[in-house]
């Protein structure tokens, strides 16, 4: 806040979804809409938020700054510095580190040129190690942005930062092809070919 | 009603009673640090672990609620490991300071480390540290040691009602701080220095003066608001190092005001110390007896209708009665005690006090504040109706100005014509005072310092007589904010036209010489017309135009009575000796008795004591709430179509004490902004000798 920034303000569309977020909690207890709020604002504001929209939200939700403050920096998922546009979360949580996460970090380092929690100096990535995704049959796994890519590793890794790079469209889910998160080389169970199978 | 059994004693409990309380009612001490009777319960220090049969692993049970047929253990081998183990862990990242710690001595930490932890540590990795954090002049921070009660949170949202406090961050990460760092926005924060269980929040001042076991203790009474909060003065030698509170239900609960707790530095600064005479325009010091040889000479050929007196807002009555027996040997009758012109009529003491008390206030459903600003005038009252509008959803109406009381109130804006509208029943207030269960009126001092105190009183009366009055409820009450006031009403020291009259006659030069015992929150420039004799602590307003000063005790120097705005008569204790040739007030007026005038006819504080009983038999029973007899009071006639101008707009600086606190003008530029205390006063200090 130099006083060359705008003010933040919600936009049309962030303003009608704030309104529906706190339509959700009975009247009186709209408090319980700052975590969507929050997320609403960080996503208008670029990927963060700062010590201004905090307080636009606490004044938005007639709530005392302090506890909106408790909010944003208990969890991890609001940011308090400026990100960049893909934000790279790579986690290495033990079931992913023994698959080979440390290949998927050292990738991204290398390609980025940055260590972890730095942003490109083109301000398009963000690194950062996260701990447990929660998608550990799939493991390694990077989350970008709100998508998950899952079987990474260095190679992989590295081209999709290639391709986002470049502005291209990547796909969510296993890097290496399989379905969701069915046996390596496709369905085995109940195909009576492994002995045990019924 | 649940009925348990607690280490084989079987107890029966009010539904909502917890583990905890109940272990406390057959005598079991349970070990805490999150838990506080006053505040909401959090469960998140887990020290309180008892056990249960039947549960599979120990219970915390300061958040457990009492239930029928509960088996509680509190001795046996796996509590003792879960307290050794919950002390381990609270120990991981507190820091073994405890020698250079202020709360060494004093810490609920240490305490319960002896009592229930484990002799050894086991850890060696590394120590967490915290940034320390900025929270204001009077808070001192040392966060390293913060074990995450959240006390202090708690108490800053739910008793002072300023959420400025919060913990950011988690788990291991996890700090507390007021937001931004700002500074505690609360004239209650001090409490926080007391609730905090370790040494991360202590008070900024006392840091490093004192150790808590080498002060004696005295306990006392606050005199810096009517409200007549129990404190304990801790003294070094002929120092006061800090004032506490001390516990007491019907009036400040646990909780005093920081103008209580944090005025102790304006004890020992610009205190008069010595007798001074004007000679010329310079005041010189003075022995006793030269001073009382320029009074003789000062008074020589005045009559006795032609003085007058003054009492203060800090004396206690014994002075007062001395003081007006002094005047009265002189032939003077003329003694007016309210130095801030506000209109009351002594003869009623109904009209007077706060009926019922504090404790039975709490009943009431509804409270209607008649240009009054609690918050201001008597903190701890304002805490206390704020926990009634959390609690019990007290409603509260506000004629006057519109203030944050930090609870909501209802605005009636501040026209007090608004009180003839309701107590002929036009107003629909009217009707909601009829309805209510237990209605209650207080009225402030701002209201009656406006030149119609008697018609707002007589309009009050009609209200609070027509709609507020229920069987064995008064709904009435006044709000006082001097501690003086009610004794010297109760000594009948109220002139007609009060004060201004006083000054208006000094003037005209019907008065020539004016007694004044510690009055300075009046404009004294008219004084210089007049031979002053000035009675009191601090170089403050008073000795401006005085030709004698009699330097005298102040609260903590002297053990003398006070009666709080409920009628509850409670003594001060000395702590420290007066600095310097200050004396005993009464003890300055028996031995000027007997240079001028007639001699008082006491020599001992009981014989003084013993009069004062005839004069005001109140006096003869401590610390209860009188009943008054509820009677007519107040004069009918015009309220002024304006405004209640604000009685006290700087609620640190009400009296010469504060006025001299260095603490109290560092909090005033904190939290209001302006110049700096220290730079403002150190010019000022010429008379402390």
């Amino acid at each position: 806040m130099d006083g060359n920034t705008p003010a933040f303000v919600w936009t049309a569309e962030n303003e009608a979804a704030a309104e529906k977020h706190i339509a959700k909690y009975p009247d009186g207890r709209q408090q319980s809409a700052v975590m969507p709020l929050l997320d609403l604002a960080q996503r208008q504001n670029g990927g963060h938020v700062t010590q201004e929209i905090i307080e636009y939200i606490a004044d938005y939700l007639q709530m005392p700054p302090i506890r909106v403050q408790e909010v944003a920096t208990f969890y991890t998922m609001y940011n308090h510095k400026p990100m960049g546009r893909h934000h790279v979360q790579v986690c290495t949580t033990t079931p992913c580190w023994l698959r080979g996460s440390d290949d998927v970090v050292a990738a991204c380092k290398k390609r980025l040129g940055i260590g972890i929690g730095e942003t490109t100096e083109d301000g398009l990535f963000t690194l950062s190690e996260v701990e447990c995704a929660g998608a550990c049959v799939n493991a390694p796994v990077v989350a970008i942005g709100d998508d998950y890519y899952e079987d990474i590793d260095g190679d992989s890794m590295t081209r999709l930062l290639d391709a986002l790079a470049k502005g291209d469209a990547i796909t969510p889910g296993s890097q290496t092809g399989r379905q969701t998160s069915a046996p390596d080389g496709g369905p085995k169970t109940l195909k009576g070919e492994e002995a045990g199978d019924a | 009603m649940p009925t348990l059994t607690i280490d084989g004693q079987e107890i029966t409990v009010e539904p909502g009673t917890t583990v905890l309380q109940a272990c406390e009612d057959v005598g079991v001490e349970i070990p805490r640090f999150c838990y506080h009777e006053r505040l909401s319960i959090a469960g998140n220090c887990r020290m309180c672990l008892v056990e249960m049969e039947r549960a599979p692993k120990p219970i915390a049970s300061c958040a457990m609620p009492a239930g029928d047929g509960m088996v509680i253990h509190t001795n046996t081998e796996s509590v003792k490991k879960a307290r050794e183990g919950v002390m381990e862990f609270l120990l991981i990242n507190h820091p073994l300071d405890c020698p250079i710690c202020d709360q060494g001595g004093e810490c609920d930490l240490q305490d319960q480390s002896m009592a229930f932890g484990r002799d050894v540590s086991r850890y060696d990795e590394n120590k967490r540290a915290v940034a320390d954090k900025d929270m204001g002049p009077l808070i001192g921070t040392i966060m390293t040691r913060c074990i995450h009660c959240t006390r202090c949170i708690r108490f800053t949202e739910e008793v002072a009602g300023v959420p400025d406090m919060g913990a950011l961050y988690r788990g291991e990460n996890m700090q507390i701080t007021s937001y931004l760092e700002k500074v505690v926005d609360s004239e209650v924060s001090g409490n926080v220095i007391d609730l905090c269980p370790v040494g991360a929040l202590t008070s900024k001042p006392y840091a490093f003066t004192a150790r808590s076991w080498e002060l004696s203790k005295t306990e006392s009474i606050d005199v810096m608001d009517a409200v007549g909060s129990n404190i304990r003065v801790d003294a070094r030698g002929n120092a006061v190092m800090r004032i506490l509170p001390r516990l007491h239900d019907g009036v400040n609960e646990e909780w005093i005001s920081d103008k209580t707790r944090f005025c102790y530095d304006g004890l020992k600064k610009r205190r008069l110390d010595r007798p001074y005479v004007r000679k010329g325009k310079k005041l010189v010091a003075a022995s006793w007896n030269e001073a009382f040889t320029a009074i003789q000479k000062g008074l020589k050929g005045i009559d006795g209708k032609a003085i007058a007196g003054i009492a203060g807002d800090l004396a206690d009555m014994e002075s007062m009665y001395a003081f007006k027996d002094l005047l009265a040997g002189l032939g003077a009758s003329r003694v007016e005690c309210r130095a801030d012109g506000a209109d009351i009529d002594p003869s009623n003491r109904a009209a007077y006090l706060l009926n019922g008390g504090f404790e039975a206030l709490e009943d009431a459903d509804l409270v209607v504040l008649v240009g009054c600003n609690p918050r201001n005038e008597a903190t701890l009252l304002n805490v206390r109706l704020r926990k009634m509008v959390r609690h019990q959803g007290t409603r509260v109406v506000n004629i006057g100005n519109a203030v944050d009381l930090t609870y909501k109130t209802d605005e009636l804006g501040d026209n007090l014509r608004l009180l003839g509208d309701i107590a002929d029943g036009t107003h629909p207030l009217a009707a909601e005072l009829r309805a209510a269960k237990k209605p209650v009126l207080l009225v402030g001092q701002g209201a009656l310092t406006r030149g119609d105190g008697a018609a707002v009183l007589a309009a009050v009366y009609a209200i609070a007589d027509g709609y507020c009055q229920r069987d064995g409820w008064v709904g009435y009450g006044m709000v006082h904010a001097a501690a003086a006031r009610v004794g010297g009403l109760d000594l009948g020291l109220t002139t007609k036209g009060g004060i201004d009259a006083i000054l208006d006659d000094v003037e005209a030069g019907k008065v020539s010489a004016v007694f004044n015992l510690g009055a300075d929150e009046f404009d004294s420039s008219a004084l210089a017309n007049a031979f002053t004799v000035y009675i009191g602590t601090h170089g403050d307003e008073g000795v401006r135009n005085a030709d004698v000063i009699l330097p005298a005790a102040a609260y903590s120097e002297k053990s003398g009575t006070y009666i709080n705005m409920e009628g509850r008569v409670q003594r001060t204790a000395r702590a420290v000796f007066p600095p310097g040739d200050a004396r005993e007030d009464w003890k300055i007026f028996r031995a000027l008795s007997e240079v001028i005038g007639t001699r008082l006819p006491y020599d001992t504080l009981e014989a003084l004591r013993a009069a004062l009983v005839k004069a005001v038999p109140a006096t003869q029973t401590l610390d209860a709430v009188p009943s008054a007899d509820w009677k007519p009071f107040g004069k009918l006639g015009a309220i002024k179509e304006a405004g209640v101008a604000p009685y006290c707009d700087n609620l640190y600086m009400t009296n010469p004490i504060t006025r001299a606190s260095d603490i109290l003008a560092d909090v005033v530029a904190a939290r209001f902004g302006g110049a700096d205390g220290d730079a403002e006063q150190s010019g000022e200090t010429g008379t402390n000798g």
